[in-house]
């Protein structure tokens, strides 16, 4: 009996050990892959100034008579299409989110739900190819455009990804307004309309707010569908049907063809940096919003 | 019959299959106090939330039967559930403001029903805290959270919430259950205030505050309603051996 007791206790130590090696796992993840772009990006600095990396608005690493290494067009298409996205995913996703929690009928949502979730898991190619062949061309002909593939509709398809994000967690962030204030504004004669836009809504605009943020580094890091559907200029967009190049498209048109070890190689590296703080800011900022929510309650 | 009176006629109340209340009639009298005891699960509190329909939030529930209030009933056609919440306000077992400042909490009810006109606000929201007896502990602090006063406070607070909408009935579901003695004994002492200008029903778990501060007890057992009457009466010659066994603490 003695033995077995040590036996298991041996082995629980085991088990918690084994747990903690998997969540260091993740930070040594983590740390490694800023390690890397940090280590490989670092070397464009010694040939491009970093002031000019971060005013210039000229990003053309492969010129003929002169190299520019100027990432603000990129960083401002960037958060171009990522905030056009949410002017459409915001209120769209809000208020599909405030339809599931507090009107859809048990029915609906049995429908509605998995739906959500099976479009979360489109591929991202897949939506690529839909702004190609179906929003492109739809936004060309009311705009009366030469074509389609621009600003606003890599915003159409972002806007469509980050949607099951803002649904699924404003969804909770509204289940998790008690019931004690709808039946207290219901009794007092106000709507159910009323009840939802006064009063439930602003109970949850924090977690609201973090699915927010939480849509929004979805829709900043997302490659694919930019790539294929904004048209790909480098240049510093003029309008929002202008052909624009985001750090990611970048990254996913350049590091293919570029040589190794080269200031361009380098500097794609310094482009996912830029975008990996951008993300992690956005992280972080949704976190501490999360976080001022749950000490509320 | 007199103004803001109630009347229930028959009532039968179901949970699905369950038949929560039985053939239920009684009346309420204008500017009075009514009570309801009884044990857990008699079926009090359901009953008081026939009396403004705050069941039908309820899915799968049932009612038979009329609740008059003047004359007019209810359950009737071409009610309207608004007005009718309108005129029958409610208090809550546990103190729920809004998370919002003292002033929206009393001043929420006025506005969804469309008045927008700061002045008079400021005069309701003035005059309901002073129904309550909450103005002269928050009239420096109308703009500070309602989550950040005390459980009494807020419980009076609701009950301001309620009066600024300027309703006829006020019904109460055990809402000093969750507050301390002292709280307690400030909102029974303004219940008795306002039944000057409401007709109030209460639901409570307590006889004392039942013999305390109503004119009227209703004594409910298993969904039945066993006995009502004068408080007094109630509470000193009981007719029903069910009532006596209760308000003597021999079950309960």
């Amino acid at each position: 009996m003695k033995r077995r007791s040590k036996f298991s206790k041996i082995k629980e130590k085991m088990v918690e050990k084994f747990f903690l090696l998997n969540g260091l796992l993740v930070v040594f993840i983590l740390v490694g892959i800023f390690y890397l772009l940090l280590n490989e990006s670092l070397p464009t600095f010694k040939e491009v100034s970093i002031v000019e990396f971060f005013t210039s608005t000229t990003w053309n690493p492969t010129g003929y008579h002169k190299v520019s290494y100027g990432i603000v067009s990129l960083i401002f298409s960037t958060i171009m299409v990522t905030v056009g996205s949410l002017i459409f995913a915001v209120p769209l996703g809000i208020a599909c989110a405030a339809y599931l929690s507090e009107i859809a009928p048990a029915k609906a949502r049995e429908i509605l739900k998995p739906t959500i979730e099976i479009l979360a898991g489109i591929p991202s190619v897949v939506i690529g190819f839909l702004g190609i062949v179906l929003i492109g061309p739809m936004i060309a002909k009311i705009f009366n455009l030469p074509n389609g593939l621009n600003a606003i509709n890599g915003s159409v398809l972002l806007g469509i990804m980050a949607l099951p994000t803002i649904i699924s967690i404003s969804e909770d962030a509204i289940n998790a307004v008690p019931d004690d204030y709808k039946k207290a504004s219901l009794a007092l004669g106000a709507t159910e309309w009323q009840t939802l836009v006064k009063v439930t809504i602003p109970a949850a605009l924090s977690g609201i707010i973090a699915a927010v943020m939480l849509g929004m580094g979805r829709a900043i890091g997302e490659t694919m569908a930019v790539l294929m559907a904004t048209g790909n200029a480098p240049a510093f967009p003029k309008s929002i049907f202008s052909a624009v190049r985001t750090l990611t498209a970048t990254i996913g048109i350049e590091l293919g063809e570029v040589a190794y070890n080269t200031t361009h190689y380098y500097s794609l590296f310094a482009v996912g940096l830029v975008l990996f703080v951008m993300t992690f800011l956005i992280n972080i900022v949704s976190d501490w919003v999360l976080n001022k929510y749950e000490e509320a309650e | 019959m007199a103004k803001n009176s109630m009347e229930v006629k028959d009532l039968d109340f179901y949970y699905g299959d369950f038949h929560a209340l039985h053939n239920i009639s009684l009346k309420m009298p204008a500017n009075k106090v009514t009570s309801f005891i009884g044990p857990s699960g008699c079926g009090k509190s359901t009953f008081l939330r026939t009396l403004n329909r705050m069941n039908d939030l309820i899915e799968g529930t049932r009612v038979d039967g009329a609740v008059l209030i003047d004359g007019k009933n209810i359950y009737g056609e071409g009610i309207d559930i608004v007005d009718l919440r309108k005129r029958v306000g409610m208090v809550f077992q546990h103190p729920n403001p809004f998370p919002k400042s003292i002033y929206d909490n009393v001043a929420y009810g006025p506005r969804a029903h469309g008045l927008k006109d700061k002045e008079k606000l400021d005069q309701i929201v003035e005059e309901s805290l002073k129904s309550a007896a909450l103005w002269d502990e928050v009239k420096d602090k109308l703009d500070s959270s309602a989550m950040g006063i005390s459980g009494g406070q807020k419980q009076r607070l609701c009950i301001a919430r309620a009066l600024a909408v300027n309703p006829e009935i006020l019904l109460m579901d055990e809402p000093t259950s969750a507050l301390d003695p002292i709280a307690t004994a400030k909102i029974e002492d303004l219940i008795e205030d306002l039944k000057k200008d409401y007709t109030i029903v209460i639901v409570t778990h307590s006889m004392q505050q039942a013999a305390r501060i109503s004119d009227y007890t209703a004594f409910f057992y298993m969904g039945d309603l066993i006995e009502h009457g004068a408080t007094e009466k109630i509470f000193e010659k009981p007719e029903n051996q069910k009532t006596e066994d209760y308000i003597t603490g021999r079950f309960g």
